[in-house]
């Protein structure tokens, strides 16, 4: 089966993500991290953050939305069934703390075939109210035996 | 801390996932593929049993780092990784680091997340402001 490649360099609809204190705390707890800025307000703001801040990979959670609907997209055509999620890169600006309204992007940044396997290779940027960058990430997915 | 150089391995953290960490994991991320909390959908597809969420190993790896820099989450500029192993609930993660280059206050460590002898992320390359 040939690849398609169609959907490189296509971007999808933004999404809009509300970072709360609460939020942090669960995703904080559950990777095992211990610094009170992730959990106390006046910690926070002694270590100079304008709010609770959240880890480098919470990330995850204000930019994963908006990749859905391009992992999910015909003209890409992934098949699910025999993908993994072969890399990640995230490089970070801006902390994201409490109370920041991040907005997302995703982009379609390549395609190709390597192997018998399909690389299918996306961006997403995320950006703060303000418009300071927080993160790039770069999510490469692998589908076996295109 | 210490002045770290080319080749020093830096603390290794270990993290012990309960059967019901993926489910944890799924709620706090939001990603609930069922191939992480479902173990007839995991097997019907193939696979031994649930799995672990590779960015929660990810997160284990970007914690392991951070935390050269006494946790500060600022420290850590950028994470690359790559997924080269199935990580299975109910067995200890061990993450391993040896320190890449130093050059004008920025470290580079090469990071390893394993389970045993099984390499769940390989070539993971971070670089922490120090």
């Amino acid at each position: 089966m040939a690849i398609k490649t169609e959907a490189v360099g296509k971007e999808w609809p933004a999404t809009t993500y509300e970072v709360g204190k609460e939020k942090i705390r669960e995703y904080a707890t559950v990777i095992g991290i211990e610094n009170p800025v992730h959990f106390d307000r006046e910690a926070a703001k002694a270590a100079g953050y304008r709010d609770v801040v959240a880890p480098p990979m919470f990330c995850v959670v204000y930019s994963a939305p908006a990749l859905a609907p391009a992992m999910f997209d015909p003209d890409v055509g992934m098949n699910f069934a025999a993908m993994v999620h072969g890399g990640q890169e995230f490089e970070w600006g801006e902390p994201a703390c409490s109370g920041d309204e991040i907005t997302t992007t995703a982009k379609c940044l390549e395609i190709y075939e390597k192997d018998g396997k399909g690389f299918y290779v996306f961006e997403s940027n995320s950006v703060n109210q303000n418009g300071d960058q927080v993160a790039r990430g770069t999510w490469t997915n692998i589908v076996r035996g295109v | 801390m210490a002045e770290l150089s080319v080749g020093d391995q830096v603390p290794e953290l270990r993290a012990a996932p309960d059967k019901y960490l993926p489910h944890r994991y799924a709620g706090a991320s939001g990603d609930f593929n069922p191939i992480h909390i479902d173990p007839e959908f995991a097997k019907a597809v193939g696979l031994p049993n649930t799995i672990l969420h590779g960015l929660y190993m990810m997160g284990l790896v970007a914690r392991a780092n951070n935390e050269l820099a006494g946790g500060d989450p600022r420290a850590l500029k950028r994470l690359s990784v790559q997924f080269r192993g199935m990580g299975a609930p109910e067995t200890e993660i061990v993450v391993t680091g040896t320190v890449k280059s130093v050059e004008d206050g920025t470290v580079v460590i090469d990071t390893v997340a394993a389970q045993g002898e099984n390499q769940t992320i390989r070539n993971a390359e971070a670089e922490v402001a120090l």
